[in-house]
């Protein structure tokens, strides 16, 4: 049987992937290891995010907030808006678009810049001065990545949550003091634990998809676009499909 | 050239063979480098000269042959051995390969991060060896700059202070003048071989440019249909009569 062309090229993509990440876990946690340049592009990738994160984190918490209003008021819910917007945020909006922004900024970024030190041999002048590339610059860049999404998404929450409180307060009027109870009575660890841990795997696919990209970059400046379209597509969707799978264990796990 | 080569053979090429799909780049090539030589390697673009220097210094690996840098069977070391080798090896990339993210310091103190580890390396031992590179190409007043801040010519030079720094024994230019002017070209070339004469570092030069063949060479290979075509100095390969040797001179 004759497989599609296709086809073929993506079996070939996700095992060459696959090798891609079993290098990683070979080589991230044999020494030597480049702490420097992890703490390097641990800021890049969390501290450098932090205001794009912010900012839309407020506008989902508001926005989600203002659209919800009217149906509960309808049922006459009003009073649950905290609680309702709170659960989620928390269990899936805030990871989610934290998860997509981190796609678009970082694994672009980090498509791109791989890409070009590829195609201007930068990478082959590592390797020939004695140290080893991969380990350089794809563990410590899939590390902080890994490291770093939990944290965005944390902030994420924490921003979302302030906007909705202002969002709440537009067109009603809800305590400080009332809000935040009413939030932490609606939340609970099953809600926390399982959006923070997925983070972790976001963080990693945004991580891998990026570096991936880049370090395979083919040559010519073509090629460093394609890598950073190509990074922040497949990191976006492989988002949603972890998100996905995340899904189906925690409902199988009970944690519904 | 005024410094005569040693005749003690450094690298040692047999028989090396790289193709790529159907097309045999390198076809059981000979070539040996004697110490303290300029040796240019003279071809035409995509004839496999830089294949040839990325096989020497471990970046690509051939199909067959051996290469053999002070005794030691390149393509049968560790990575570990290998990374050692390098260090008395430099490499001069056709298109710099600065790192862009980096000040020129930073570029320079790249190659010595092996050292660090060894503990025989401090801050101004590190300073020192960086200010002395710099010194080589006279370009100490771009200590902090960035490299798109640079020329191509000072670009060019940085890259050759970086390739310097340990000192290497050997070094690879590959294509050192193109995309240079005349005056910068002659500039790098009258670099190459104060290096060479200072140092007495023996070179392998990958080229076109009979400039740099002429003002450079102690020896001149060509690589010809994947082979070591002709072999002999500069002066002798103009009088040859072989078609594809004069092509290059005429």
């Amino acid at each position: 049987m004759k497989i599609p062309l296709n086809l073929q090229s993506f079996l070939e993509e996700t095992g060459d992937i696959g090798r891609f990440v079993s290098r990683f876990f070979k080589e991230g946690f044999k020494p030597r290891y480049e702490f420097a340049e992890l703490i390097r592009q641990a800021y890049y990738i969390g501290y450098k995010s932090l205001p794009l994160v912010g900012i839309t984190a407020f506008i989902m918490g508001l926005v989600l907030t203002i659209q919800s209003r009217p149906t509960l008021v309808e049922f006459g819910a009003e009073s649950w808006l905290p609680a309702m917007v709170s659960v989620s945020l928390i269990r899936e909006i805030a990871p989610m678009i934290t998860a997509l922004i981190a796609a678009g900024k970082i694994g672009s970024s980090i498509g791109a810049e791989l890409g070009s030190m590829k195609v201007t041999e930068q990478i082959d002048a590592m390797e020939v001065s004695g140290t080893n590339p991969f380990k350089f610059l794809v563990v410590t860049r899939i590390l902080a990545a890994t490291l770093m999404l939990p944290i965005l998404s944390l902030w994420s929450n924490a921003i979302a949550l302030y906007g909705a409180y202002l969002g709440a307060n537009i067109k009603g009027v809800v305590s400080w003091s009332l809000y935040w109870s009413q939030v932490f009575e609606a939340v609970s660890y099953s809600d926390f634990i399982p959006s923070l841990i997925k983070t972790f795997f976001f963080g990693f696919a945004i991580g891998v998809i990026g570096c991936y990209k880049g370090y395979n970059s083919k040559k010519g400046t073509e090629g460093v676009g394609n890598s950073a379209n190509s990074a922040v597509v497949v990191s976006s969707l492989l988002i949603f499909v972890i998100d996905l799978i995340a899904v189906q264990i925690t409902d199988l796990l009970g944690l519904t | 050239m005024e410094n005569a080569p040693l005749h003690e053979a450094v690298l040692v090429i047999r028989d090396l063979c790289k193709s790529f799909g159907t097309n045999h780049v390198l076809n059981h090539f000979n070539l040996e480098l004697y110490k303290g030589e300029n040796l240019v390697v003279l071809g035409k673009s995509g004839s496999g000269k830089s294949v040839l220097i990325k096989c020497i210094i471990g970046l690509m690996r051939p199909e067959e042959g051996s290469i053999t840098i002070f005794g030691q069977d390149v393509l049968g070391l560790s990575q570990e051995d290998l990374d050692r080798l390098r260090m008395k090896i430099g490499f001069l990339f056709q298109s710099n390969a600065l790192y862009d993210s980096m000040t020129v310091r930073e570029n320079l103190v790249f190659p010595l991060r092996r050292h660090w580890l060894k503990k025989d390396m401090n801050k101004s031992k590190t300073d020192e060896l960086v200010l002395e590179a710099l010194q080589n190409v006279g370009l100490e007043h771009t200590i902090d700059m960035m490299p798109v801040e640079l020329s191509g010519g000072m670009r060019k030079r940085i890259a050759l202070a970086r390739t310097l720094i340990l000192k290497p024994e050997i070094i690879l230019y590959d294509e050192p003048t193109t995309g240079l002017d005349p005056i910068t070209r002659k500039e790098i070339i009258q670099l190459m071989i104060d290096i060479q004469k200072k140092y007495q570092t023996s070179s392998i030069i990958i080229s076109h440019d009979l400039q740099c063949v002429s003002m450079a060479a102690d020896r001149v290979v060509m690589l010809i249909d994947g082979v070591c075509y002709a072999n002999d100095t500069y002066e002798e390969l103009k009088k040859n009569k072989d078609p594809k040797v004069k092509l290059f001179f005429d």
